[in-house]
């Protein structure tokens, strides 16, 4: 290598009660160089990144930066040594400025007051290095996550970072979005900053990244050139066994319609119709913004429909709140688990339970026998790994966090699903065991609608594909016809 | 070799984390040997029944109060509710001569109906409980107030006396009232699916609305069981006092709320039991006694319960970061 080492990490080691999360885990990071950090759920890379950015102390180790040792870290120290993190959940102040937060915690210039002209002129001069249109006087909270990584970028360049990590950055994000920011990343590089890219998709890793390192259960697995690896040896690396994501295929055709949208108008969406059928998945795709789950919203009864009729096993359903949804047995698994799905400090018993609860209580007296074995028969049939019942989901990684809310949408026992970004934020192999599902479930009968933002597993899963674009049905694709850039023409209106 | 010492290091968490949990009663208990130590008068049976008849009343409005908070909002109008459930009370018996038991079963209604109207507020102006119930409680007081128009109400049948002074054998009236209550309030909470739906409200409510809850009908269902219990309270109350007054009452909510946080009910919904709650009224009512028996000054008292609220909650608060330490450590895993 003749590119400088920015930054070292060796034999690091973080020790929970019980658990190792690092064990000696040793990277070199090269300036100006993309480096994709590639692991499981719960293989350490945010132990790792919390490790190098001071948030967490360290048991063991050292960090090398520009020459100097550090056994510990502190979150002022590595700001000072131009290490800055955007973590998956931004640390913004929403009510503030999008140049306030830039700013947030230094001064712009000498004045004693605060100077806002010099501020939005300098929160409009980064702007311009990325190309990027942002009134800097618009408040966070108003801006679409895009924009907010983007004021993220823009706070971490306004502190000289020389080091970039990046969390997921592509999680919150459209496909033309993920390009953009690829394009910022790009520019970053050129300017000699070193990114620490962390993602679970491996297009992105091979798309972006110049290195890539691997981490699993906590240790360094390997570190391969990008361009001199291939998917198969990276899945393998990360899972520790070879492992496709392969697509189930399925083996009962569809042909009883189960739900028709006819017309459906509100939270957004204009005039949409489209019908799924029995034992179908019909795939929803749409960039960020297109009205996909405010879709999935207004068939739950999670939104106000203003006009346009929902029709369920041929008959007319009137569906004002999520009651009348499970009445009518729709299901949703919402793209927010952690916000929306999941009770985070109850325990998976608890949450699986959750929605039959009632049905499962006599004279509303609950019935303990009942709820344990529907909670244990599920739990096994997801195979969510947790050491009891009991186990506060809080504590479950992401995987098997999604494998709850799956099984308490299963526990319901509907006919319909909709399932909201089923695989996002989850490793590999929980991936796998989802598809698996989705598609025994179909063979079932039941009639899933899944809105997904990877293009990949809405080819290799639907039956059909609906776009959304503007809130409007931009076009239905028949199996036939599936193809990435035809849908994603039709996605971004072009077609 | 290497799975005892994981063992033992998970035996030796759970044992802290037991202990954490029954913190408040450890402080029941430490106060009540010290005070044990100080004045040979507070451990007899028979201060140590003033002492729980003296919160007994507080208690039954907590476990009120306890349902709205475990949903996730806070209604700071129990004393005021009280306040004007009492005066009308006293006006239907002494100057209406409605009969007892009549008069009773209104004022328990009109509880829950104030309880009702703080609900519906807070449903339809979509404000949080807090500022609704600051303000209803200024609006229920004052009414109570302009109703009472600063009389003493005096004269109702001597069979009233029963449910504030009288006992049942060897326990005082509104202890009793005060066990059921807690007892039915903890079935409520840990048996049915309702208490299910409460704990789930102030968890996650958009999560429980997603899972089919109606929020909103919760919502004012939980506010009217705490006018309900705070109906019970003043009928209980007034017994006791036996005159209608408008300071009756007043403040009330204070005890009330800092024995929920005391008895670890979370400010943020979605957490608490009843033992808790009821140890925590128990601490509450050992400071008054105890202190009063030790003639402490008025005013001291109140630092020593404010500083007491504060340890606890501090406490509390300090194992919760504890506790997501460790949860950072397991999700790592």
């Amino acid at each position: 290598m003749n590119a400088n080492i920015v930054l070292s990490l060796e034999n690091i080691t973080k020790k929970y009660p019980g658990v190792v999360a690092l064990n000696n885990v040793s990277i070199e990071f090269l300036e100006g160089e993309v480096h994709a950090l590639l692991g499981e759920n719960g293989a350490g890379k945010s132990t790792l990144i919390k490790a190098v950015a001071g948030a967490i102390p360290i048991d063991g180790g050292s960090i090398h930066v520009g020459g100097q040792t550090y056994h510990q870290m502190t979150p002022h120290l590595s700001r000072s040594l131009g290490i800055e993190v955007i973590y998956q959940e931004f640390n913004l102040v929403p009510p503030m400025s999008v140049a306030e937060n830039i700013f947030l915690g230094d001064r712009v210039n000498e004045k004693r007051l605060v100077d806002y002209a010099a501020m939005n002129a300098k929160a409009s001069e980064i702007f311009q290095q990325f190309d990027v249109a942002l009134d800097p006087t618009s408040r966070v909270e108003d801006l679409s996550p895009a924009q907010q990584q983007i004021v993220e970028i823009a706070k971490a360049v306004s502190k000289k970072v020389k080091i970039l990590i990046m969390d997921e950055p592509s999680a919150p994000l459209s496909v033309a979005e993920v390009e953009h920011m690829f394009a910022i990343i790009q520019q970053l590089k050129q300017k000699g900053v070193t990114i620490i890219y962390i993602s679970h998709r491996l297009e992105e890793v091979f798309r972006i990244s110049d290195r890539v390192s691997v981490m699993r259960d906590g240790r360094y697995v390997a570190t391969r050139l990008t361009q001199e690896t291939n998917r198969k040896e990276l899945i393998s690396l990360m899972v520790g066994r070879e492992l496709k994501e392969v697509y189930p295929s399925r083996t009962v055709i569809p042909t009883e319609t189960v739900l028709q949208v006819k017309n459906l108008s509100g939270n957004g969406d204009r005039d949409i119709s489209f019908s799924v059928k029995k034992g179908e998945i019909l795939g929803i795709s749409g960039l960020v913004g297109a009205g996909r789950t405010e879709l999935a919203m207004l068939l739950y009864g999670a939104a106000q429909i203003e006009s346009g009729e929902i029709w369920v096993n041929g008959k007319l359903a009137h569906i004002r709140s999520p009651q009348d949804a499970i009445r009518h047995r729709i299901g949703l698994l919402t793209e927010d688990r952690k916000g929306k799905g999941l009770f985070l400090e109850m325990g998976v018993r608890w949450n699986i339970s959750f929605p039959i609860i009632r049905r499962l209580s006599k004279r509303g007296v609950l019935d303990f026998q009942t709820e344990n074995d529907i909670a244990e028969k599920f739990t096994r049939r997801m195979n969510i790994k947790t050491p009891s019942l009991e186990q506060r989901v809080i504590n479950l990684s992401g995987g098997n966090q999604q494998k709850v809310v799956l099984a308490k949408s299963l526990a319901a026992e509907s006919d319909i699903l909709i399932f909201d970004e089923p695989t996002r934020g989850i490793d590999v192999g929980a991936k796998q065991e989802i598809y698996q599902l989705m598609r025994e479930l179909s063979d079932h009968g039941i009639a899933i609608l899944m809105i997904s933002s990877e293009m990949e597993e809405l080819l290799g899963m639907s039956d059909r594909i609906i776009v959304l674009c503007e809130g409007k049905l931009a076009g239905e694709v028949q199996k036939e016809q599936f193809s990435q850039d035809y849908i994603l023409d039709l996605a971004s209106g072009t077609h | 070799m290497k799975m005892d010492t994981l063992k033992l290091s998970n035996m030796r968490t759970s044992f802290g984390a037991e202990l954490r949990k029954y913190a408040p009663q450890m402080i029941l208990v430490a106060l009540v040997i010290l005070f044990s130590i100080i004045t040979p008068r507070f451990l007899t049976t028979y201060n140590l029944l003033i002492l729980v008849r003296q919160v007994s009343f507080a208690a039954i409005s907590a476990v009120g109060i306890m349902f709205v908070m475990i949903g996730g909002a806070i209604d700071l109008s129990i004393g005021s509710q009280i306040v004007l459930t009492n005066v009308l009370l006293a006006i239907m018996m002494a100057i209406w001569k409605v009969p007892m038991g009549l008069a009773i079963l209104i004022t328990l209604l009109l509880g829950t109906l104030l309880g009702v109207c703080n609900g519906l507020l807070a449903v339809k102006l979509k404000v949080h409980p807090l500022i609704i119930t600051l303000g209803t409680a200024s609006i229920f007081k004052g009414l109570g107030y302009i109703i009472a128009n600063s009389r003493n109400i005096m004269g109702f049948p001597d069979a009233y006396r029963w449910f504030g002074q009288g006992y049942i054998g060897p326990l005082p009236v509104p202890i009793v009232v005060m066990i059921i209550v807690a007892l039915i309030g903890s079935f409520v909470l840990t048996r049915t699916y309702f208490g299910r739906y409460v704990f789930a409200m102030g968890g996650n409510e958009e999560a429980a609305r997603l899972a089919g809850v109606n929020i909103n009908r919760m919502r004012i269902i939980l506010f009217a069981i705490c006018g309900f219990a705070s109906g019970i309270t003043s009928v209980l109350l007034l017994s006791r006092v036996f005159a209608g007054q408008v300071s009756t009452g007043s403040g009330i909510e204070f005890d009330c709320l800092t024995a929920a946080l005391l008895g670890g009910v979370s400010f943020k919904g979605g957490e608490g039991t009843i033992f808790g709650l009821i140890t925590g009224i128990l601490i509450i009512g050992v400071l008054n006694n105890a202190m009063q028996l030790a003639s402490f000054p008025d005013f001291s008292q109140n630092v020593v319960k404010g500083a007491v609220l504060l340890i606890a909650v501090g406490f509390d608060v300090y194992q919760k970061t504890h506790k997501a330490k460790e949860t950072v450590a397991l999700v790592k895993a």
